[in-house]
Order: C-alpha cells, then structure tokens, then sequence
C-alpha cells in the first residue's frame, strides 16, 4: 500500500488560548457570551414569561374549541370557507383547534427556551471511540480463552453438524409458505371468453347497459366497453373475471383498417380488443377517434388500433390481444373463442 | 470477587442510598427507581447532553416527530378499519356511491371519513404525516450527505437512516393500498405486473402474493399486517437503534472559533433541548393538523372503489414512488421473446434500477471512504463547497431524482403545461442520461469559484465598498482584513492530496504488480483532490506576504 497523505490532524486547541502570532489562521475560541435582552432586564424577561403563558392559555383554549366542535357540529355539516372552497365544517374546526392547542405549545415551548433559559455555550469532550490497546487486547484475550473452552475449533464434526443443522432450520419457514397461494400452471393463459366455441358462442355484453349488442348499434367512431355474457357483478370473483375478460371495442371505418388479419378477427369493422394494458395491466380507456390511438392512462403506452393495436409509443412491450367476434343468427355480437395469446402484462412462460 | 460467605463488614450492604435522608418526595421517588434502574448513572451522561445548534439539525427532527404522529394516527384508523376485501353494498352518508359495491376495506374508510367524527381528520393527518415523513427523511439525508457527516464513525447510521428510508417508501405505498380504491388499486396492479416481469419466478411470486390470480381476496389483509405490524416494527427497532447512536456519537458540528475535532460546543439536553426538541414535537404535530383541516389529501370518496376494468386519469402515486413511477414511463417497450419465454425489459429493467438509484446512494460513505483511505473520526462538518466532488455526486444525484420524479408526473406536466406527453417523455428519455452529468460539472464548477471566493476572502479582506484617493491621485477601494473567527472558519477545512501510484519498479528493480483496484483508486483520488479539482487553501505565508504591506493589492 502507498502511504496515505492525509493531511495534518487538527491543532488540539480547546478554544481557551490567544491565537499564537504564527498562526493567522489561528483558532480564537469561544466567544465570549453575549447576554439577551431578558438577561439583563428584568422587565423583558416579565414580559417574555407572559408571552409564554399566554400561549399555554390559547392552547388550552384550542383545545377547549376542539372538544366543543366535536360536539356542536354535525359530521356531514358542508360550510363554505374562502378560499379553500366546500369543506366539512367539522373536519376544518377539528383541524384547525386541534393544530392552534399543539402548535401553541410547541411554540410556548420554543420561546421560554430561547428567552429565559440560559444560553451559553458549554465545551464537551469527545473521547474516540476505539478501545485502547490495553482493552482491545484483554478482550481478544478473553474471547479466545472462551473459544478454546468450547472446542469449537478443535472439534470439527460437532461444528459442521450444527453448522449443518443450522442451515436447514429456515428451510421449515420456507416450505410453510408454500399455501400462500396456488401454483400459476396455465391460469394467466386463458381469460373467461375460452368457455365459447363455434357451435356455443357467447355474446358480448354492453358493460354501460348490461344488454346484448347488435352490429349495427355500434357507429363507426365509437369505443364500446364489453364483457361475456354470464359475468355479473354480484359474482363471487367478478373482480377477478372482470381483470382478465374486460374488452374495447372499437368500429373502423374499414378502409381505414392498416391489418388485414386484424379486419377479419372482427366483424364489419368492429374490433374486439383486450382492454388490459400489455405493459403493466392498468385498463385502457382514452380513445382518439381521429388517430384510432388507445392510450393507458397510467404509463402512456399507446396502441394503434387501426393496426392491430401495435404500440406506437410507450413501455408496453406487445399489441393488445384481440378476440375473435361475429354475429350470430340474431345479429348479436358473439365470441367463438378466447383470445389467441395471453391478456395483460407479459410474463416469463408466456411464448 | 469475594464469595458471599465471607461478607466484609466495612462491604456495603445494598439497603439504598448512603445518604440519610432524601431531601423531598421526588429525590425519595428518585432513589427508589435508582435502586431498581440505575436511572443515576444513566442520567449523569445524558442530562446535560450537549447539542450544537444548527437549523439543519431539525429535519432529522422532523422525521422522527412525523413517525410518532404517523404510529400515533395509525393506531386509532386500525380501531375502525377493516382490512377484508368481503364485497358489502355501499348505504352510507355519501350519496354518489349509494348502492355501490365495494370492499369492506373501502367501505370502512368511507365510514372513517363520513361517520366517524374526526375520522377524517385523523385520516387526513395519518396521510399528510406520511407524505412529510419521507420528504423529511430525503432531506435530511442530503443534509448529512452535502455535509460529509456520514464520514467515521457514522457510516454504520448512514445505512440505518437509508434502510429508515427504504422502508418508509414501502410502508407509505402499502398504507395508501389498504382503502382498495381506484387509484390505490391501479397501484397494486401495476405491482403486480412488476412482479410478473420478474424472470423464472414472476409468476409464482405473484400467485403466492395475491393468494391466486389478480386481485383475489387476500391483498389487502396481507397487505394489512405488513403495514401496521411488519414494517413499522422493523423501522422501530433501526429508529431505536439511529437515536441510540446519535447520541452515543455525539452531534457533528460546524467548523468555529472554540469548536474541534475534540469537543462539542452547544446547549445542554436539559433544560434548552428538551424545551426546544420537545417544543418541536408540537410545532410539526400542530402544522401537520392544520395542513389536514384545510388541504384534502387522498379523496377516496371521489376515485370510488377498485375495479379492475376501471382508471381514472392522472393515476398518480403519492410523490416517494414518484421517481420509480418515472423509471417505468420513460423505459421503451422492449421484450424479448425466445424459446417460449418473454423477457418484459420494459418492466424488468426499471424495476432492477429503481433500487440502483437508492442503493447508489447508501454505499456512498464506503466508496468515499475507500477513496480516501482516511481511518479517522470526523465530527467537524465540511462546508459543501469545500467537498467539490462530492457535493456535484450529490447534486448529479438529486437531479437524477428530479428528472425521474418530472417523468412519473409526465402526463400532469403535459396537461398543466400544454406540452405533448411524447416530448416529455422522449426529453427524460435522454435527460436521464444528459442531465446528472451536466449537474455534476455546473455543481462542481460553482462550488470551485465558491472556494476561489473564500482564499479571496482570507487573502486580501472584505470589500468596504469604501474608495479611497492616494495622493498621486490613484483611487484604492480599501479591503477590511475579516475578523479571527472568520479566518479560521474559512481555512479550517482539511484538504487531501491525490493518492499517487508506487513508482513501477521497487528498489531492486522488481516490477511491482499494481492492481486495477489500485489504479481506479488512484485515478478516483486524483479526480477528488487533484489539480483543479480543489482549490488549494491559503497558506499562512500566503496571508503574511500579502497583508505584511508589500504589494497592496
């Protein structure tokens, strides 16, 4: 190792000599001690004891307030304050005696300390941390007597037994974790639309209206929110259902559809897409009809659904699933099948 | 050492006191706990403590009093609140969500807010004290960063005050998860799509976390205990232990006339700390009550209750995730997919850099400390300027905080500002890079001119802005030599000289092996403290030769 060039440690003055004529630098000390005006008169300090005093009372009178509020006014009492608006009168009385009867202290507190309690400065040493080696020694001393004793070094099979035992003590708290939840299998791969098929489609359902959707209700422009027939809200795991089976729907002009394989998984130019946000899962609900862009409002990933809902911009990493609908002899909105790939944010098994 | 059968007679018996009589009541009360506590020998230490004083010392403060209000608040919502994801069927007071479905855990926080009187305030003040909690704690880790006191011995209260950090983080994101609002909700979806970005174990991280597949029932309870008992217990415990050491250290303090590496010059614990720090306790305690009686924070009344098909524009964390909230906005959508499995880098990546930021930030004290192989105690503070480097790591640091925090707040800067969300985020894009490094230059150049301002200063005196006329009709403005304390204030910081190699060769010719280690060591110390990187400080010969009368300036 090279030396060190640390520079020179501190002259050890504790402040109490002249500034030796060499040293321009010098350390002066202390300074001496200036007296407040309630040190020297005796009728600031009255006065001072009275503002502290005072204080304490308007605390106490806050917290007076603050028990009467709670009393006098009704919880769902609305008072308009100027200028922060509607608030609940209660809240805003509460509040306010509550922060006048603690601040008041703090700030009694404050002033008696800064005014009437005494203010020199007063030197304490330091005393370095480290041990001397006296200490240092004895205790290193100690601790090998202690080791010696136990054979821990000497006897290597009871050591390597416990330390053997000792690693596989946690492994007990590891496995009883195992119950906190099921194990993934292929539940992300599938969403609540694969119960239909071809010969038992299942409609679409107008989330705002709860009703089946006809083709031609749809106008070109729009963006329809949707999910399966059969899912209702009272259902014991509709939250769950609704995170995965949550559909947008859009209708294009179908001119203006850039993907012909998107254009056929839809129907007349309405396009079911998942309404899941590929990059984290957040829905997606801002819709530019000029563009036909998508974008999730939580991280800005925006989705071209014009074309196949590829990303445009954004941290999503893929287009958004679409479903495969048609029409059936009612000319309802149906779907044969659940989407062709995993909905919402990616995962490591997914191919 | 002596065995107990053979007890001396002049040994003392242990019947209490030596003294005859306690003066009063409260000396009786006092020897009584004495006998039992030893509370003398404790309270000769600390009683009249000595605390420098210096504003900066209160937001460390801060931090500790918020905790105590949060802990305090905390504790009277979890007497009302009911951590079950149960659906019920909202009929309470608020009139919009009549009829709604909604979890317990959003109902009982609309009953806190609507039924319980004070509840809201309570609420509001738990949230409030959260939000300055964090803030306070970031602050004040700057304060001892910009000002070296993380220097030996404090290294090992540096990792506490990070961890304290940390988890506070944590903890607050959990604690605004609990109401299963909307927004809260988008929260822990996107947690849930962090967590499934993770390779190999993304997925059965996230079945064993939510007990099943997105959002299940078990969250919010889990959740629950982890908020109210978990973490707040862990940060008790590395509290305790930040206090304990505080005071075991004693305060740093600024450079002076009287003050040394030696001592410790202040007011003692009792009785000015105890009025002035308790005092505070009530000040922050009475600002956080009045901020909840007149700003709202976290209407969840206005988001409704979760649904996972649901989203409310302008899905915001609370400002601490602000700067994670950026990492995943500004990151393009990058995946790779390959025999059969897909790396989401959109996702993976930020999530991987989100603890970098922090944790680049915690082993700072090693990394200088290596740097400058100095093994001894520092207890006087560095004047930022005096530390160039440092202070523009910290500043480069801090912006590379702002930035991010700019790029989770994207889409309200856009909104607010009338600026397209694609050039912001494209300007943090490259900003992220860009920006750190420029501050690092900026901060690092003001803070030499700072420097070259004080050996001015020292040198040649202050400006009286007084011009005087020589006889020949030369006009001086005349410079007052700065008194002794400002002398030594200005030139009692320490400086180190660049660690230079060994020579290649040893005495005998051998070829000395020199390690990479060694040499970014050296190259590191000569970025520290070489030339231009600090401004040497004025010798004394220096101030003799200029102020001795020869060559005014």
């Amino acid at each position: 190792m090279p030396e060190e060039k640390l520079p020179e440690a501190h002259d050890a003055s504790q402040g109490h000599e002249v500034a030796p004529h060499s040293d321009p630098f010098a350390d002066p000390g202390l300074p001496a001690h200036e007296p407040r005006r309630t040190d020297i008169d005796e009728r600031a300090a009255k006065r001072a004891e009275r503002q502290v005093s005072l204080m304490f009372v308007v605390s106490m009178l806050a917290t007076i307030g603050f028990i009467a509020s709670y009393v006098i006014f009704p919880i769902d009492k609305i008072v308009f304050i100027f200028p922060i608006g509607h608030v609940s009168a209660l809240n805003f009385a509460l509040g306010l005696t509550l922060g006048v009867a603690l601040f008041c202290i703090g700030a009694g507190a404050v002033h008696w300390a800064r005014t009437l309690m005494s203010d020199h400065e007063l030197p304490a040493e330091r005393h370095p941390i480290e041990a001397d080696d006296e200490v240092r020694n004895d205790v290193i001393e100690q601790f090998k007597t202690g080791a010696a004793e136990s054979g821990f070094g000497r006897r290597k099979m009871i050591r390597n037994t416990l330390i053997g035992s000792m690693a596989l003590v946690p492994l007990s708290g590891v496995v009883l974790l195992r119950d906190l939840g099921p194990l993934p299998e292929k539940k992300l791969d599938h969403t609540g639309w694969q119960k239909a098929t071809p010969a038992n489609p299942i409609p679409l359902i107008n989330m705002n209206t709860n009703e089946p959707m006809k083709a031609e209700d749809i106008v070109i422009g729009s963006l329809t929110f949707a999910k399966p027939e059969g899912l209702e809200e009272s259902d014991e795991d509709f939250q769950q259902n609704i995170a995965k089976d949550a559909l947008m729907l859009v209708r294009i002009a179908p001119e203006d559809i850039k993907d012909k394989n998107s254009a056929e998984l839809g129907f007349g130019g309405i396009l079911a897409y998942s309404k899941i946000c590929t990059h984290v899962g957040c829905p997606i609900s801002l819709y530019e009809q000029q563009t036909h862009h998508a974008l999730c409002p939580c991280h800005q990933s925006t989705f071209d659904l014009a074309d196949g809902a590829r990303v445009i911009f954004g941290p999503a990493g893929h287009p958004l699933p679409q479903l495969k609908i048609t029409i059936d002899e009612k000319g309802f909105l149906v779907a044969t099948g659940d989407f062709d790939e995993p909905v919402g944010p990616s995962f490591w098994e997914r191919s | 050492m002596s065995s107990a059968s053979s007890v001396k007679s002049d040994a003392r018996p242990s019947t209490g006191s030596t003294r005859d009589k306690p003066a009063n009541k409260w000396e009786a009360a006092a020897d009584w706990t004495d006998g039992r506590l030893g509370i003398y020998s404790l309270a000769k230490a600390n009683l009249r403590k000595i605390f420098p004083d210096h504003w900066s010392f209160m937001l460390g403060e801060i931090a500790l009093y918020t905790f105590i209000i949060i802990i305090l608040t905390g504790v009277y919502l979890t007497l009302f609140f009911k951590p079950s994801m149960a659906e019920v069927v909202y009929h309470g007071p608020y009139a919009p969500l009549d009829g709604i479905k909604m979890s317990e855990a959003y109902a009982s926080t609309m009953d806190i807010s609507f039924e319980v009187r004070g509840g809201l305030l309570i609420r509001q003040i738990h949230h409030w004290a959260a939000i300055v909690f964090v803030a306070s704690m970031l602050v004040h880790m700057m304060r001892v960063f910009f000002t070296g006191a993380f220097r030996k011995p404090r290294e090992i209260n540096w990792v506490f005050g990070f961890l304290l950090l940390f988890l506070g983080m944590f903890d607050g994101f959990m604690g605004y998860s609990l109401p299963d609002d909307l927004l809260s909700g988008t929260g822990i979806r996107f947690m849930e799509g962090a967590i499934l970005a993770v390779p190999l174990v993304g997925t059965y991280g996230q079945m064993f976390l939510f007990g099943g597949e997105f959002p299940g029932t078990d969250i919010v309870p889990r959740f629950f205990t982890i908020h109210v008992l978990l973490i707040p217990g862990v940060m008790l415990g590395l509290l305790v232990a930040h206090l304990i050491l505080v005071f075991y250290h004693k305060h740093t303090q600024w450079a002076g006339p009287g003050k040394t590496e030696q001592n410790v010059v202040g007011m003692p614990l009792m009785p000015v700390y105890m009025a002035k720090a308790g005092g505070f306790f009530f000040l922050v305690f009475g600002m956080v009550a009045a901020m909840s009686a007149v700003a709202t924070v976290n209407p969840i009344w206005a988001y409704g209750p979760y649904r996972p098909d649901q989203v409310s524009t302008d899905a915001q964390p609370d400002w601490y995730m602000g700067f994670s909230e950026g990492l995943i906005r500004i990151m393009p959508g990058w995946e790779i997919r390959a025999w059969g499995h897909t790396l989401n880098m959109g996702v993976f990546v930020p999530l991987m850099v989100f603890p970098l930021v922090l944790f680049a930030i915690a082993a700072y004290p090693f990394i200088e400390g290596w740097i400058t192989g100095d093994k001894r105690e520092h207890h006087i503070l560095d004047r930022p300027r005096n530390a160039p480097v440092r202070t523009a790591v910290g500043a480069a640091w801090v912006s590379e905080y702002l930035i991010l925090l700019i790029g989770g707040g994207n889409d309200l800067i856009a909104t607010h500002l009338h600026l397209s969300i694609n050039d912001i985020t494209y300007f943090v894009r490259v900003g992220f890079f860009v920006i750190p490094v420029l501050v690092f230059f900026i901060t690092k150049r003001w803070c030499l001119g700072l420097q070259r301002r004080d050996k001015e200063k020292v040198l040649h005196g202050r400006e009286t802005g007084i011009i005087k006329r020589l006889p020949h009709g030369e006009f001086v403005e005349v410079h007052a030599q700065l008194p002794q304390d400002k002398l030594h204030k200005y030139t009692a910081h320490e400086q180190y000289e660049p660690m230079e190699l060994p020579a290649e060769v040893d005495e005998n010719g051998v070829k000395r092996k020199v390690g990479v280690l060694t040499k970014t060591r050296a190259k590191l110390s000569r970025g520290y403290f070489g030339e231009g990187n600090q401004i040497p400080k004025p010798t004394a010969e220096e101030h003799r030769e200029i102020t001795s009368g020869h060559g005014h300036h």
